[in-house]
């Protein structure tokens, strides 16, 4: 009965809010549901990259993104990734104020990217989440965020692309681990973040194949 | 039609009485006037590398209409050559047209340089048609200072023209004569290029000689539309002054007595100016897109900024934009106390293109309204968008422009650009420079030489206080730029490395030291 009753508000709820916004596949395997949940608040090691693949998907959808307190994000970085620069919106120094901006931007921002100046209380966490879940906003934070839905860090990176004195920076090989409180474990994946063009791929583990030898002649 | 075939080159009964202001060479005058530059001197308006207006002087020096521009300057060796300006020349003479209105109504605008009116009901206000005339050239002198104005006036518009392009200061052509005032001027007059190079070979050279022509020859051999050409040329013009109706005055100016100080005061004193002023569009059916705002302080110093908004302004948003520019000008621009304010609509666009529609204009206008809500936080410049332009510097091509404002013209982002990093680009790009030092083995920061080559290989790299090794570089990559230009001349020498930790770093080393241009994170 109980059971039943769930699924009847699950149902209602799914017809009410988004049922999330869309993740690069490869990412999304690391993810709770695969994807950004509507009003859920993600913690990211790095705001590089991983940030750009993340904001890509939903900016290519037509969602509006921010940025938040973030001087040195690099647009030119994000365009290359796929984010939409049209829908994109920059706060680079919300300064003390950016727990109010964050909150006024997310009635109409779907995805917020922020890094908080210093420490997050977790008072101030509780009432952000509640709006957020209201407006079905994702924040993405640069940092630590109490009870975050998941946590994606970057680990044992490789360039390709650079010797000693020559080449050029190429891609580069990443171990992005993912953790989450609704999933047991951590689950990583082995990505190029970025590829050559600046988007996100998926590595592909080298095979040495054979070299078939053949007479001519 | 068939009226103008039976009876060519007898004047039309309905002509009636014009008076036209002429003011030579206008497009130079309006340059002078807008720049404050003095006409007098040898000035060229040239438009496609020709000359399109020139001055006295510069006339005087052999200066001709048409003539290319290196021929002009060639000609007269200290010419001023300004760039045509339509639009200049058309806001000056809108000052001209007022004056005039300001006596008579009914003033149709022929060019910027030239306008008619009916002379009817000035002369017989005023006495006669020159007393008319001057009254008019003397109301120019006194309301913007152009002297060089001339007036004429005869039977139909285009015999006045022609009347007031002959004249020294007024010409009248007393009721009846045009024709005959008309007919030893030359057919270039017309304005025609076919009629001016074709009518002198056949040997007719003056418009009395062409309204002579039988009609049906003129319009068998020019076709039927140059037989208007034929009916003004014998003074008989059909059209008749067409009066244009002043447009409304949208500028609202307010005072202030006595003067102000505090921001809020002077925002809540221009409030029912500000209402007024967008009330005002809106009978007028329109919206305005682009406001200037100018404030005068005591001391006679006037701060302008121009204010754009991707939708309509209303009177919050211009008292919002008034509050942001007293606030960025206070102890800058504005050194005391504020006792005008005058509001331009900059950019006005018809109302009907901006309604609401009935259920909203869906998510846009709403990121709109909370992002201006975040700009009253943080200032205008608090929320930016931003877009890729031209460039070989991270930053310089990333542009960043306040939310609402119209992004400056800059150069075109896609290549060529060399000197520009290849892709992917950093994710982290420094707005400030961003210390950082890169170390030969022993210890030394490596250098570059006079010729631009290394000295001493990268193996050391430190960046806020921690120190690493570096495995992978490359380098140098020169970028020299604007060498022509000292002001904005830069030249520094980009690498490419790859730390201990595997992070990955954009440097710059120019004659100040290495710098940290992005990090790919």
């Amino acid at each position: 009965m109980l059971a039943k009753l769930r699924a009847q508000l699950a149902t209602a709820d799914a017809r009410i809010r988004p049922a999330g916004y869309p993740v690069a596949s490869a990412l999304a395997e690391l993810l709770p549901d695969h994807g950004l949940h509507p009003g859920a608040a993600y913690s990211l090691g790095s705001a590089g990259a991983l940030l750009l693949a993340l904001l890509a998907e939903p900016s290519a959808e037509g969602h509006w993104c921010g940025v938040v307190g973030m001087p040195e994000f690099g647009t030119e970085a994000a365009q290359l990734a796929g984010v939409n620069l049209d829908r994109l919106v920059l706060v680079p120094e919300p300064s003390d104020q950016w727990l109010g901006v964050v909150a006024a931007l997310s009635e109409v921002l779907p995805v917020l990217a922020v890094r908080p100046p210093g420490r997050v209380r977790e008072a101030d966490a509780a009432r952000l989440a509640s709006r957020l879940r209201d407006r079905g906003s994702v924040l993405l934070v640069h940092g630590d965020w109490p009870r975050a839905e998941a946590r994606l860090e970057l680990a044992d990176p490789h360039w390709a692309g650079l010797g000693a004195g020559f080449g050029h920076l190429g891609a580069r090989e990443v171990l992005v681990r993912g953790f989450s409180r609704r999933l047991a474990g951590e689950r990583v994946a082995r990505l190029l973040l970025p590829d050559g063009a600046g988007r996100l791929a998926v590595a592909r583990p080298v095979v040495e194949e054979p070299i078939g030898l053949e007479a001519v002649g | 039609m068939t009226s103008l075939l039976d009876a060519p080159g007898v004047p039309d009964t309905r002509t009636s009485r014009s008076l036209a202001l002429w003011f030579p060479s206008w497009p130079v005058t309006a340059w002078a006037q807008a720049t404050g530059e003095d006409a007098s001197a040898p000035v060229a308006v040239v438009a496609a590398n020709q000359v399109t207006a020139c001055s006295p002087a510069a006339a005087s020096e052999g200066v001709a209409i048409g003539q290319r521009r290196r021929e002009a300057q060639s000609r007269c060796p200290d010419l001023v050559v300004v760039p045509a300006d339509e639009a200049t020349s058309a806001r000056e003479f809108e000052l001209v047209v007022g004056c005039v209105e300001r006596l008579s109504p009914g003033v149709q605008v022929l060019t910027p340089g030239c306008c008619v009116l009916a002379a009817r009901g000035l002369a017989s206000y005023l006495g006669s048609e020159a007393e008319a005339a001057e009254t008019l050239l003397e109301a120019v002198v006194t309301g913007t200072g152009v002297v060089s104005g001339r007036a004429g006036v005869a039977d139909g518009v285009f015999a006045a023209v022609q009347a007031a392009h002959l004249a020294r200061g007024v010409r009248i052509v007393p009721p009846g004569e045009s024709a005959a005032f008309l007919a030893p001027l030359p057919v270039s007059r017309l304005g025609d290029e076919q009629l001016t190079t074709l009518l002198p070979r056949l040997g007719v050279r003056t418009l009395g000689q062409f309204a002579a022509l039988p009609s049906t020859a003129v319009a068998e051999r020019f076709g039927s539309q140059r037989l208007r050409l034929q009916v003004l040329a014998s003074g008989g013009d059909p059209n008749r002054v067409n009066g244009r109706t002043p447009p409304p005055e949208l500028t609202t100016k307010l005072d202030f007595e006595p003067p102000l100080e505090l921001a809020e005061q002077i925002s809540f004193a221009a409030r029912e100016g500000v209402e007024g002023f967008i009330a005002g569009l809106a009978t007028a059916g329109l919206a305005c897109t682009e406001v200037v705002i100018e404030l005068t302080g005591e001391l006679d110093e006037v701060v302008i900024r121009s204010w754009q908004t991707p939708f309509t302004f209303d009177a919050a948003a211009v008292l919002d934009r008034l509050r942001w520019q007293l606030q960025a000008s206070a102890g800058s621009g504005l050194r005391s106390r504020v006792t005008g304010l005058r509001l331009t609509p900059a950019t006005v666009d018809e109302q009907a293109n901006h309604v609401t529609g009935l259920f909203g204009t869906g998510p846009d206008e709403r990121v709109h309204h909370v992002l201006t809500r975040v700009q009253s936080m943080l200032g205008p410049d608090g929320v930016l968008t931003s877009r890729i332009g031209g460039g070989r510097w991270l930053a310089e091509r990333q542009q960043l422009v306040a939310w609402g404002e119209r992004p400056a013209r800059s150069t075109p982002s896609r290549p060529p650009w060399p000197g520009m990093v290849p892709e992917p680009l950093p994710a982290t790009v420094f707005a400030e420079p961003y210390p950082v030092a890169l170390l030969t083995h022993s210890g030394m920061p490596v250098a570059l030489n006079p010729r631009g080559a290394l000295v001493g290989d990268p193996v050391t790299f430190a960046a806020s206080g921690t120190t690493q090794p570096v495995i992978g570089w490359a380098g140098p990559w020169p970028v020299d730029e604007r060498f022509w230009d000292d002001a904005r001349h830069r030249r520094a020498a980009r690498f490419q490395v790859v730390a201990g930790d595997g992070s990955a770093w954009l440097l710059l080393l120019d004659e100040h030291g290495w710098w940290a241009e992005g990090r790919y994170d």
